[in-house]
C-alpha cells in the first residue's frame, strides 16, 4: 500500500506537516525545576481516564433515586471488569486533584503566571474551580448513603451565602432538599455541563501553553538547557503516564471504592460524615470558626472568607506583577503561598483524623 | 360628667361582685372544707380528690355519696332526706359505682367510649362470686382504681395504667397472709417480672406485651381454664395457636389434661424461647414426655437438627461473605439475598408448633438453598479477589515493563542527540 499520496492528500487538506514541523520546533526549557513542567500534563492525562472511564460507566449507570444505587451495584458486580472501571473512576479523579492541586502551586510559587501568561493562569483556575464541582456531582451518583448526607451538608453550606445562598441551594438541589431531583440535576453537571465548559477551557489553557511556551523561572533565565518536547518531553511523559495507570491499577484492584449502602432520606445521618479529602479543609476551617463572630453568624464569614480566597486566586497576576523587580511583594507572595498550603495540610489531616 | 362615670363605675362593681358571689355558691364544697381540716382517714378523701377524674369532669362528693355540700352545718350537710348516703359497705361497692357506670346514657356525656357492662362482668369474676358470698376480703371496683384519688386508665399514674397493673394485682396477690384463705399461690407477680412479656413492658415500655388483665381479664378477673388457655395467647400469638391446633399435640394434651400453651412455655414466667427448647437436650420441654426411641423423641431430635443445621449455614455463609467484604469484595446483594433464610428461621421456629418434620422442612429447605447460594457467592467473591490480585500482578508486570522500554529507548536516542 502507497502512503505517501495519501499523507500529500491529508497534508493538502489538513496542513498536517506543519504541525509536525512545530513539534520539532518545540522546546521544553531544561533546568533543576523541570520536574514541575510535568503535572499539567499529568492532570491532563487522568482528565482522559476520567472521560474514558466516564464513558464506560454510562453505558450501565441510571441516573434516578431508584435505579442509582443499584446500577452501580451492578456494574460493581456483573458487569466485567466493571469493578476496575468504576475504581479506577474514582480513584482517577482523586489522584487528578492532587496533580492539579500540585501543578496550581508549582505555577504560584515559580510565579510562572506573570506576563503574558496571566490568561493561562485564569483559565486554569477556572478548571481547578471546574474539577472540584466535578468531584462533588460526582461524588453524589452513586446514591449511597455518605455520598447523600456528605452533598446535603454541602449544599447547606452553599445555602448559607449570603443573598444568593437560598437561590443557589435550590437552584442545586431541585428543591428543597437532596431528592432524586438532585441526582437527575447533579448528573446532568457531571456529564454535560462541566464536561464542555472543562473541553473549552482545557482547549485554550493548552493553546496558551503552546503559544507562550514553558515559563523558566529568573534564577535559571541564563543558565537553562533546551530539550526538544517531540520525543523527548513526551516520552517522559508517558513514563509517568504508564506508572500512572500502574498506580490506578494497584489501587483499585487492593482498595476497590467502596459502594457502601443505599440511601435513605428518612434516615438521621450517619456518625462522621466528611466531604471528599479536597473540600476537608474548609469543612474543618468551618467547624473551628465560633458560631458568631460579633453580630455576625460565624459560619458566613468562614464560607465569605473561602470565596474571597477563591476570587484572590484570579487576581494573582495582576496583583504581582514585574515580581522580579519588587523583591519584598515577591516575598510576601512567597509567605502566602506558603502559609496557604500548611493551612490545607494541617486542616485536611486534622479534619482527616477527627 | 364626673357623676355619670362614677355611676357606671359602681354599677360595673355590682355586677361583677355579684357574679363572683353567684360563681362562688356554684362551687361550694362544704365536704372538701371540712374532711380537709381532719387528720387522718376522715381527711384523705378530701386531700386525695384534687387528683381524681370525677371532679375534674365537673362531679363532686355529693354525687356519688349523695348530702348537700351547699351548706356549712354539719347535719345539714349529711341530711338524709337529701340523699345521703355516706360511706358504702364493700359488698355495695360495685352496684356504688355501678349506678352511674352502668348507665349508658349517663356515661355517654363524658366518654361515649366507656364501657358500660363493669359490674355485670365483676359479677362474672372469681373476686364478684366470692363477694356474693359474703367475703369483704376480695377486690372491688376502689381496690385496684383506687378511692378519691381515681384517675383516668391511659393516665401513667393510675394504678390500672398497664405498666402499673401487675403492681397492684401483687397488692394482694403477693400478700401470703392475705391469700392464704384462698389457698392460692403468691409468687405469680415475682414469675411475671422475669418473664419475656414484663421485659417488653418494663424495658421497652412497649404497652401492648401482656400484664395480668391482658391473659385473666379485668372487671371478669378469673383464671383461665386449661381448655382456654391457647385462646388466651392466641390472642397475640395467633399463628402458633393455630398451628397448634392443626397438630397432633392437640388430641394429645387434651387427652392428657395438658394446658396447650403454658406447659411448655410455662404461664407467669414465660422466657423468651430459644431452640433449646425444642429436641432431645437437658433443657429441651418435649422430653419431659417423649422417652429415648419413642417416635416423638426422634422427631423432637429431627426438628431441632433441621434449625440447627440452618443456622450453621446460615452462620458459615456470613463468614465467608464478611470475610469476601473485608477484602473490598461488593458482596452487598448476596448479603441481601441471605436475610431470606434468616427470616427463614424465624418462619421454621414458628412452624415448629406443627410438630411435624414435612411442614418445618417446607421452610427449611428452601432456606438452606438460600445459604448456599450466598456461601458460593462468598466463594465466588474471593475466587474472583484471586484473578484480580494476579491480574494486577501481571498488569504491572506489563506496565513496568513497557515503561522501561520507553526509558531505555529515550536513553539510547538521547545518546545520539547532540548536546
Amino acid at each position: 500500500m502507497r502512503v505517501e499520496p495519501f499523507k500529500r492528500w491529508m497534508d493538502e487538506r489538513l496542513s498536517i506537516s506543519t504541525l509536525g514541523y512545530a513539534a520539532q520546533k518545540k522546546e521544553v526549557p531544561l533546568h533543576r525545576q523541570s520536574i514541575w513542567y510535568y503535572f499539567g500534563g499529568m492532570t491532563l492525562f487522568l482528565f482522559v481516564v476520567q472521560v474514558v472511564t466516564g464513558i464506560l460507566l454510562l453505558l450501565y449507570y441510571r441516573p434516578s433515586s431508584e435505579d442509582a444505587f443499584e446500577s452501580v451495584q451492578f456494574i460493581m458486580t456483573e458487569v466485567k471488569f466493571g469493578w476496575l472501571i468504576r475504581s479506577i473512576h474514582s480513584w482517577s479523579a482523586n489522584l487528578m486533584i492532587l496533580t492539579l492541586f500540585i501543578h496550581m502551586f508549582s505555577v504560584y510559587f515559580m510565579r510562572a503566571y506573570e506576563r503574558p501568561r496571566e490568561i493561562t493562569w485564569v483559565t486554569g483556575v477556572v478548571l481547578l474551580l471546574l474539577s472540584v464541582c466535578f468531584g462533588f456531582s460526582g461524588y453524589l451518583l452513586p446514591w449511597n448513603e455518605v455520598s447523600f448526607f456528605a452533598t446535603k451538608v454541602g449544599t447547606d453550606i452553599a445555602g448559607v451565602v449570603p443573598v444568593a445562598g437560598k437561590t443557589m441551594l435550590r437552584f442545586l438541589r431541585g428543591g428543597d432538599d437532596v431528592t432524586g431531583a438532585t441526582l437527575t440535576r447533579f448528573f446532568g453537571f457531571h456529564v454535560a455541563v462541566l464536561p464542555a465548559l472543562a473541553t473549552v477551557f482545557i482547549g485554550v489553557h493548552v493553546l496558551l501553553v503552546q503559544l507562550h511556551g514553558m515559563h523558566v523561572p529568573a534564577r535559571y533565565q541564563k543558565t537553562y538547557r533546551r530539550m526538544k518536547f517531540f520525543p523527548n518531553f513526551l516520552m517522559r511523559d508517558l513514563i509517568g503516564w504508564l506508572l500512572a495507570i500502574g498506580v490506578l491499577a494497584a489501587l483499585a484492584a487492593i482498595f476497590p471504592w467502596e459502594l457502601g449502602v443505599k440511601a435513605d432520606p428518612f434516615a438521621p445521618a450517619p456518625a462522621g460524615i466528611k466531604p471528599e479529602w479536597y473540600f476537608l479543609f474548609m469543612f474543618q476551617t468551618l467547624k473551628y470558626i465560633p458560631p458568631k463572630i460579633f453580630i455576625f453568624d460565624g459560619e458566613v464569614i468562614g464560607i465569605l472568607l473561602f470565596m474571597l480566597a477563591g476570587a484572590a486566586l484570579f487576581v494573582i497576576p495582576f496583583v504581582n506583577r514585574n515580581p522580579e523587580q519588587h523583591p519584598r511583594r515577591r516575598l510576601i507572595f512567597n509567605i502566602l503561598g506558603g502559609v496557604a498550603v500548611l493551612f490545607i495540610v494541617v486542616m485536611t489531616v486534622i479534619g482527616y483524623l477527627a | 360628667m364626673i357623676t355619670k362615670v362614677a355611676t357606671s363605675l359602681l354599677f360595673c362593681t355590682g355586677v361583677i361582685l355579684l357574679a363572683a358571689c353567684s360563681v362562688t355558691a356554684q362551687q361550694k364544697n362544704s365536704c372538701i372544707e371540712c374532711h380537709v381540716k381532719l387528720e387522718g382517714e376522715l381527711g384523705d378523701p378530701a386531700r386525695s380528690i384534687k387528683n381524681d377524674i370525677h371532679l375534674s369532669r365537673g362531679l363532686s362528693c355529693n354525687d356519688c355519696h349523695g348530702g348537700d355540700p351547699t351548706v356549712d352545718d354539719k347535719v345539714a350537710a349529711k341530711d338524709l332526706t337529701k340523699g345521703y348516703l355516706g360511706r358504702p359497705r364493700t359488698m355495695d361497692i360495685p352496684a356504688f359505682c355501678g349506678k352511674c357506670h352502668n348507665d349508658a346514657s349517663f356515661m355517654k356525656k363524658f366518654n361515649p367510649a366507656l364501657r358500660v357492662d363493669q359490674e355485670k362482668e365483676y359479677a362474672t369474676s372469681v373476686h364478684g362470686q366470692l363477694l356474693k358470698t359474703g367475703n369483704t376480703k376480695v377486690a372491688t371496683c376502689i381496690s385496684c382504681h383506687g378511692v378519691h384519688g381515681i384517675r383516668a386508665v391511659s393516665d401513667a399514674l393510675s394504678s390500672v395504667y398497664p405498666s402499673n397493673v401487675a403492681e397492684t394485682c401483687s397488692q394482694c396477690h403477693s400478700d401470703s397472709a392475705r391469700m392464704a384463705e384462698f389457698k392460692i399461690p403468691t409468687n405469680q407477680y415475682e414469675k411475671y417480672k422475669s418473664s419475656v412479656h414484663a421485659k417488653v413492658l418494663y424495658e421497652k415500655q412497649d404497652l401492648s406485651a401482656p400484664t395480668c388483665n391482658d391473659c385473666h381479664g379485668n372487671h371478669g378477673a378469673a383464671p383461665p381454664g386449661i381448655a382456654s388457655v391457647a385462646n388466651v395467647c392466641g390472642q397475640c400469638h395467633a399463628r402458633q395457636a393455630e398451628l397448634f391446633r392443626a397438630s397432633v399435640h392437640k388430641t394429645a394434651f387434651d387427652n392428657s389434661g395438658l394446658g396447650e400453651c403454658i406447659t411448655c412455655h410455662s404461664n407467669h414466667d414465660i422466657r423468651s424461647p430459644t431452640d433449646e427448647l425444642i429436641g432431645t437436650g437437658e433443657n429441651a420441654v418435649c422430653v419431659s414426655c417423649h422417652k429415648p426411641g419413642e417416635k416423638g423423641f426422634v422427631a423432637a431430635g429431627e426438628l431441632r437438627g433441621m434449625i440447627d443445621g440452618l443456622l450453621a449455614r446460615i452462620d458459615q455463609s456470613h463468614q465467608i461473605l464478611d470475610r469476601a467484604e473485608r477484602a473490598g469484595m461488593e458482596v452487598s446483594r448476596p448479603k441481601f439475598e441471605l436475610r431470606e433464610a434468616i427470616d427463614g428461621v424465624t418462619h421454621a421456629r414458628v412452624l415448629i408448633h406443627t410438630s411435624s418434620t414435612a411442614e418445618v422442612d417446607k421452610v427449611v429447605a428452601p432456606s438452606v438453598a438460600i445459604a448456599a447460594k450466598t456461601y458460593q457467592a462468598g466463594l465466588d467473591a474471593l475466587a474472583e479477589l484471586n484473578v484480580r490480585r494476579w491480574g494486577l500482578v501481571v498488569s504491572l508486570f506489563f506496565i513496568l515493563f513497557l515503561a522501561v522500554l520507553v526509558y531505555l529507548k529515550l536513553r539510547q536516542m538521547e545518546r545520539r542527540q547532540p548536546a
